[in-house]
């Protein structure tokens, strides 16, 4: 009886060999056009921009190549690339891993809702992320006469008599930019949460009641999480990425540029140098910077998640 | 017959009772303390969550004299649609027709999202379900895709386009967005859970590839078909083709309302009733698909 199925295996594991080598063919052709488009757009453009990061090219000359040139311009004489880097910096560290917790711990609870309530809350959440240019209301808000919103607020209760310059002050331009960033954060990443909660196996949770577990915070722990991990991975990824990415928010609600570059950020430095002022190789060095910086605290974001629960 | 079939229904009653009584005891461990926490904590982000959007779309009712009242107020004591029929007015008197930009958006927007879910779904269909040389190379490339955005490949693009002479055109912005990497990469985990049985099936009954991508397996993507039209959809909806599009006569509705918004404080109102206009379409298409959108996600777990 064994025997036969395991021959049956082998035979059926043969044949299916042959038919997918068959196909084959079939599957490239219905990969060929998002391929080509992709493996130009973002392959060979990333390629690109790693080979013109190291010449002078700007459109009109031949490029000719200027080994690091670019590089220890960029770090050693662009100061305004070292305050875009700062800002970056400080953005992505607050708002990336933040904006993760805050969109696990929001699905999370918003799983614990009945279902009507929990698509009503869907909603609410999601929909700041897909409201185009709505978060322009922000700058009514932090407006800097006592009309805007927290000004007039703050006036009222006393707390200041003066109206505070929000967005002229490079004090407060980056949380101003850190907070809309976070109403702007709850996206994919947070829908990936819900669902992944929505399809957990809800069996584990009996057998964790009977093993012991009292709370939800200990569901939470030692059943949810690790469930969660493939979604959390996912999650990361969205967050990181568009944690680096800021550059609309800023610009239109700090100014392009802002008051002593306060909101400046790498992607607005890429696309003065690469939109702008046409120094593609300058501009590719930065972009090449970009990616490496994306591209690794993704890479080790994802290597520590992997690690954890296991 | 009579009596069986009696039988079946009372046996049927009593599993839904028995269905019942599970899910009532499914809600383990929950204290009344614990869930008031809760609510509290989940009341006070999504106040912070919709209050904004709630005020601009009070915001585009008010007539001009109650914008600007001190302290603000949220709902107008006295809506009106006058934002709107000033936002009307001011189209008719840009110099390119507002029904060009209007045109321009929706082309972009209909033919980037179309043409994105047919061609990245033909690339889903065999990254899911087929074995190639190749296949974890490609959608390695495509999860590291996801891990950077569009401006580091923004430069790059630029010259591509004008290279083949695509610059000022509409296919500047539409031709990138066909591959949306992350609309690829949920499609294609989306796809896995459809069984390979019915795929099996189709191929018994005659059907070659390309019958059984269109046949079996497009319909039955239909909820990942939503989650992608929506990511793009947003995206294309708002976009300025800013750096792509140079001719006043192609660019689209975001732009032109860019620069009535930046018309400055009188145009408050206006700018109000463009940014509801701007965030209606993609949030009613939501609201129609959420359940689906979310059904879709349930795959996006990455391995």
């Amino acid at each position: 009886m064994r025997d036969k199925t395991i021959t049956t295996e082998k035979e059926s594991r043969f044949k299916k060999l042959r038919r997918k080598m068959y196909k084959q063919r079939y599957s490239y052709y219905l990969m060929a056009p998002y391929l080509i488009i992709f493996g130009t757009f973002t392959v060979f453009s990333v390629i690109m921009s790693i080979v013109f990061s190291f010449t002078n090219f700007n459109l009109l000359e031949f490029p000719s190549f200027v080994g690091f040139d670019n590089y220890v311009r960029l770090f050693l004489e662009d100061e305004v690339f070292i305050i875009a880097m700062k800002n970056t910096l400080i953005l992505a560290i607050i708002t990336g891993p933040i904006s993760f917790i805050l969109a696990f711990v929001v699905a999370w609870l918003i799983n614990e809702l009945p279902k009507k309530w929990k698509w009503l809350m869907t909603l609410i959440f999601y929909a700041p992320s897909i409201s185009g240019n709505a978060y322009l209301l922000w700058k009514l808000i932090f407006s800097s006469d006592m009309y805007g919103y927290a000004n007039s607020f703050l006036i009222k209760n006393g707390l200041i008599t003066e109206p505070i310059t929000w967005l002229q002050d490079p004090k407060y331009v980056l949380w101003i930019i850190i907070i809309v960033q976070f109403w702007l954060s709850l996206g994919v990443a947070f829908l990936a949460f819900i669902a992944g909660l929505q399809n957990l196996d809800q069996k584990l949770y009996e057998a964790g009641a009977i093993d012991g577990i009292r709370n939800r915070w200990q569901e939470l722990w030692y059943i949810t999480l690790p469930q969660m991990r493939p979604q959390l991975m996912f999650g990361a990824v969205m967050q990181i990425t568009s944690s680096f990415g800021i550059s609309a928010v800023s610009s239109e609600i700090a100014g392009y540029p802002s008051v002593d570059y306060s909101g400046h950020t790498i992607v607005l430095h890429l696309l003065d140098y690469g939109g702008m002022r046409f120094e593609m190789g300058y501009a590719s060095a930065i972009a090449t910077i970009l990616f490496m910086i994306m591209l690794s605290s993704n890479i080790i974001v994802q290597k520590f998640l992997r690690r954890v629960g296991t | 017959m009579d009596k069986i079939a009696k039988l079946k229904k009372i046996m049927s009653k009593d599993n839904v009772k028995i269905k019942t009584k599970i899910k009532k005891k499914k809600r383990l461990n929950r204290s009344v303390a614990g869930n008031i926490v809760i609510l509290l904590f989940l009341l006070i982000f999504s106040v912070f969550s919709a209050y904004p959007l709630i005020f601009i779309i009070a915001n585009a009712f008010k007539p001009l004299h109650e914008l600007f009242i001190f302290p603000p107020k949220l709902f107008p004591t006295d809506p009106t649609f006058k934002n709107f029929s000033d936002l009307m007015i001011l189209m008719g008197t840009t110099w390119v027709p507002m029904s060009r930009y209007i045109f321009n958006t929706v082309f972009i927007t209909v033919v980037g999202t179309i043409g994105h879910v047919i061609i990245a779904s033909m690339c889903a269909y065999p990254l899911a379900k087929h074995h190639f040389p190749g296949k974890a190379f490609i959608f390695t490339l495509i999860v590291y895709s996801l891990m950077f955005n569009g401006a580091v490949t923004s430069t790059p693009v630029f010259m591509i386009m004008s290279w083949i002479g695509l610059i000022d055109t509409h296919f500047a912005v539409i031709i990138p967005a066909f591959a949306f990497p992350l609309g690829l990469y949920l499609m294609k985990q989306f796809m896995e859970s459809i069984p390979n049985s019915l795929l099996e099936a189709a191929k018994i009954d005659g059907a070659n590839e390309f019958r059984i991508f269109w046949r079996v397996v497009m319909p039955l993507s239909k909820p990942a078909w939503l989650t992608l039209v929506i990511l793009l959809f947003q995206q294309l909806w708002s976009t300025q083709g800013a750096g792509y599009i140079f001719s006043e006569q192609l660019k689209t509705l975001s732009y032109a309302l860019a620069q009535i918004v930046s018309g400055g404080i009188a145009r408050a109102g206006t700018a109000a009733a463009v940014s509801v206009i701007m965030l209606i379409v993609p949030v009613t298409i939501f609201i129609i698909s959420q359940s689906k959108i979310i059904d879709t996600m349930s795959h996006s777990g990455m391995k």
